[in-house]
């Protein structure tokens, strides 16, 4: 039974890789460490639970990653996919950082594996957690017990008291129960609000009903929010979230990755209203997957759908439910609940636009429509061979972008920019100092391994004097 | 064809889940045999279940594991459909109903076996052999005479064999029909076998207990089946000393088949104690509790087997000595007897599941 009255060096607020890896780090400093994780054992760790690599610079090849990653190509990609929305100081320390965090996580029990089938072919960026999230977010609960940190589940920090930039207590509910915790640092580590419904509405209107929320349903954002409404100073786009193309039949919350499709590049992709919207073969599927969610997000309902025939089947990854079949377009809509003659026209006109090629699967080939809008410029071939299917698609977030400001040293900036006495924060609640829109493949895991050693180790310190 | 059972059904969802998820690639030859399929027949999905050793890790990494709404539970799963495909290839098919409630089923022949032996013993010779000492050549057969005693093994042990290697052969036509071996994929398996590569987690050892990982159960396993080997090479070398040497048993302490059988017998205690605590310890979740029984069973008889064998050894110049004998006969009798329908299937049907999978996956 954790002692209520006592004064901690450090809580920390979350479960994930992010307040784990502060957890550890304070730990092995001296600090009294409490972790309040609001999910229950079994679903602890947050969206960590549902990772699977950590992108990590190497100037040369190690165990898990091969050749090198270096600190420019590692900088361009960040700046590519953010399109400049970043912060190029925190962007380069977390860059440069990222190098020993593989390191770091093996010293607390993470396995890495040598990258096989299946991935994105990232093997040379990102370094794989055997087993994946889950297995790694284990090895750090095992290896915070053993240092002594005290781990309370079931335990959602609803409020932390803020006066002039300094966190006096935390008011939560420990499993069910108010209770009151005093502390002389707290690490927020406490995630994104992409789980909260309600507050997705205010931006995103009814729309939000229809999104599927792929990882935990405990990032409710309500430490972020609480921060914000104190004075802390917010970055990021509040409207903006990462998304994917997700099986539309997936669970509302907590699919994970099993949810996502891979099989837009080799289909033809309609909305409700049987409307082509987008390019599907515009680039390589590890390039364009992160733009689907949001695609799809701005059609009729938030839904669309995949078609193609069965030369694709082997093209990208099984799905977790299987594809719709029909031996005939036709056949295939009225199973969709689509107009039939609508999408016979516009698998004709499809057809008709498609151009000689050369399919491959695995890379840009010349296979592409000319004359169509929008066009299909990869992966073009005739949809032709029975039995056709499709795959019914829906938004799948992953994570918002909304954050509280932070400096180098993982230290909370108060709306004033003045650095929090107390407060510091890691992980997705403050990912989106670095990563302002669009994403890296195991960039999260980066932001929040280094974060939360650096918030771990200015909170122990802070804790001290 | 009969129609498919509830299990194989359930492990073909929980197999489309893992094969669009893949994060468990890493652990065991499970999962990229996995990957090399969509669809999983029934063949399929029986090899793929016999292929899986129960390490346990793809459970404790697992986003969908209960209470997770998928329900994902690879390691019990596939233990309730090897434990089924048993049962539909034992010879002959009525005793695959054996594997049903099998903790009954080898604790009862168990009792029976031991009653017989030492009922036979007492029918047939004076019933004082039993507690009175005997010493020099032939001693034991003064107990169990000889003809039963070599009788009753052959035909006991000359059973099992024959009903293993049918069981055997039907699992094979049942899960690789195509297949077509190659001295490389003999080797594969040979030391897949030897090493249990696949209880080591993907190098660093299995979830034996929880989510920790550790070797104990890749040791524990082997030093049985080590054991277990050291006592069929004693039993072959006093055969051979019987008939080719005409050197008679008891035989001294420091000849080769006491040699064999003490330290056979000291592994074989070591490893089924071992395996048994880590049982009674580990983490239920992923555990099939329905063969509990059967695994329990036959991991305890294995152990009084060797035990009795070792307190023979002990004892066999006192009174003690009869008795002993009577009861380690009667429970190796049991063990003869149960080999077809028990846990040992696993042994031929995990080597042909390793041995199809090396053939699967040549490079």
């Amino acid at each position: 039974m954790v002692d209520f009255t006592r004064v901690w060096d450090v809580l920390v607020v979350g479960g994930g890789n992010a307040a784990l890896c502060a957890a550890i780090t304070a730990r092995r400093l001296g600090a009294s460490v409490l972790v309040a994780e609001h999910a229950p054992k079994a679903m602890r760790g947050g969206n960590s639970r549902h990772t699977r690599n950590l992108r990590a610079l190497h100037p040369a090849p190690t165990k898990v990653l091969t050749e090198s990653y270096l600190e420019e190509e590692y900088w361009d990609d960040l700046l590519r996919v953010t399109g400049g929305r970043t912060d190029e100081h925190l962007a380069r320390t977390t860059i440069r950082a990222s190098q020993h965090a593989p390191g770091f996580l093996e010293e607390c029990g993470v396995v890495f594996q040598p990258s096989l089938s299946g991935t994105l072919s990232l093997s040379r960026t990102n370094a794989f957690f055997l087993g994946g999230g889950k297995a790694l977010v284990n090895a750090l609960y095992r290896t915070a017990e053993a240092l002594g940190v005290e781990i309370l589940y079931d335990t959602e920090v609803q409020h932390v008291a803020v006066e002039e930039g300094f966190a006096t207590e935390a008011v939560l509910s420990w499993r069910g129960f108010p209770e009151r915790i005093r502390f002389k640092t707290l690490v927020a580590s406490s995630g994104g609000f992409q789980a909260n419904r309600e507050w997705l509405r205010e931006y995103w209107g009814k729309a939000a009903d229809n999104f599927q929320i792929r990882g935990t349903p405990y990032a409710q954002g309500r430490i972020l929010k609480d921060l914000l409404a104190q004075g802390v100073q917010q970055v990021g786009d509040p409207t903006q979230f990462h998304a994917v193309a997700n099986d539309a039949r997936a669970p509302m919350e907590d699919g994970g990755l099993a949810m996502r499709l891979d099989c837009v590049p080799f289909s033809v992709v309609v909305n409700e209203e049987v409307d082509r919207f987008y390019d599907e073969g515009e680039d390589v599927w590890p390039k364009r997957y992160a733009i689907w969610g949001r695609l799809i997000a701005q059609q009729p309902n938030q839904r669309a759908f995949a078609i193609t025939d069965s030369q694709a089947l082997h093209d990208y990854l099984p799905s977790v439910f299987p594809p719709i079949y029909a031996d005939s377009i036709g056949e295939l809509a009225q199973k969709l609940g689509l107009d039939a003659a609508k999408l016979e026209a516009v698998v004709r006109d499809y057809n008709a636009a498609v151009r000689p090629g050369t399919f491959n699967g695995k890379g840009l080939d010349d296979c592409r429509t000319e004359g169509l809008h929008p066009p299909k410029s990869h992966w073009a071939r005739r949809i032709e061979k029975p039995p056709f299917h499709a795959h019914p698609l829906r938004p799948g977030i992953t994570f918002t972008f909304l954050g509280v400001k932070v400096n180098d040293r993982a230290r909370v900036l108060m709306a004033d920019g003045k650095p929090s006495a107390n407060l510091f924060a890691s992980g997705e609640i403050m990912a989106g100092n670095i990563l302002g829109q669009g994403y890296l493949a195991g960039f999260g895991m980066a932001i929040g391994t280094v974060f939360g050693r650096l918030a771990g180790e200015e909170a122990a310190r802070a804790a001290r004097n | 064809m009969h129609a498919e059972s509830a299990t194989a059904t359930e492990a073909r969802r929980q197999m489309e889940i893992c094969n669009a998820c893949r994060y468990c690639e890493g652990y065991c030859a499970v999962f990229p045999a996995m990957t090399l399929r969509r669809d999983f027949s029934a063949g399929d999905l029986t090899h793929l279940a016999n292929l899986c050793h129960s390490c346990k890790g793809c459970y404790h990494a697992c986003q969908y594991a209960p209470p997770h709404a998928f329900g994902v539970n690879i390691p019990a799963t596939f233990a309730t459909l090897r434990a089924e495909s048993y049962a539909e290839h034992a010879f002959p098919r009525a005793l695959g109903r054996a594997f049903e409630r099998n903790g009954t089923v080898v604790a009862g022949i168990a009792a029976l076996a031991l009653t017989l032996v030492l009922v036979l013993t007492i029918a047939l010779q004076d019933p004082a052999v039993l507690w009175s000492p005997q010493r020099g050549v032939g001693a034991f057969f003064r107990v169990i005479p000889y003809w039963l005693m070599v009788g009753m093994a052959t035909l006991t042990f000359g059973w099992a064999v024959l009903a293993i290697a049918v069981a055997s052969w039907r699992y094979w036509k049942a899960t690789a029909p195509a297949a077509k071996l190659t001295p490389r994929a003999v080797g594969k398996m040979a030391s897949d076998v030897v090493t249990l590569r696949n209880l080591g987690g993907g190098g660093h050892g299995c979830n034996d207990v929880d989510d920790g990982f550790s070797q104990r159960r890749r040791w524990l396993h082997q030093a049985m089946a080590g054991g277990f080997l050291l006592c069929f090479a004693a039993t072959t070398a006093g055969a051979f000393y019987h008939h080719f040497l005409g050197w008679k048993s008891p035989h001294a302490f420091l000849s080769l088949p006491v040699q064999l059988g003490t330290w056979g017998g000291v592994l074989l205690c070591i490893g089924t104690a071992g395996l048994l605590h880590v049982k009674a310890i580990t983490d239920p979740a992923p555990v099939a509790r329905r063969l509990l029984g059967g695994e329990v069973a036959m991991l305890s008889l294995l152990f009084l087997v060797s035990a009795t064998g070792l307190l023979l050894l002990a004892a066999r110049h006192t009174g003690a000595m009869g008795l002993l004998l009577a009861i380690h006969l009667g429970l190796v009798l049991a063990f003869f007897l149960v080999i077809p329908y028990s846990k040992m299937v696993h042994a031929p049907f995990r080597a042909l599941a390793l041995l199809r999978n090396a053939m699967e996956t040549r490079r």
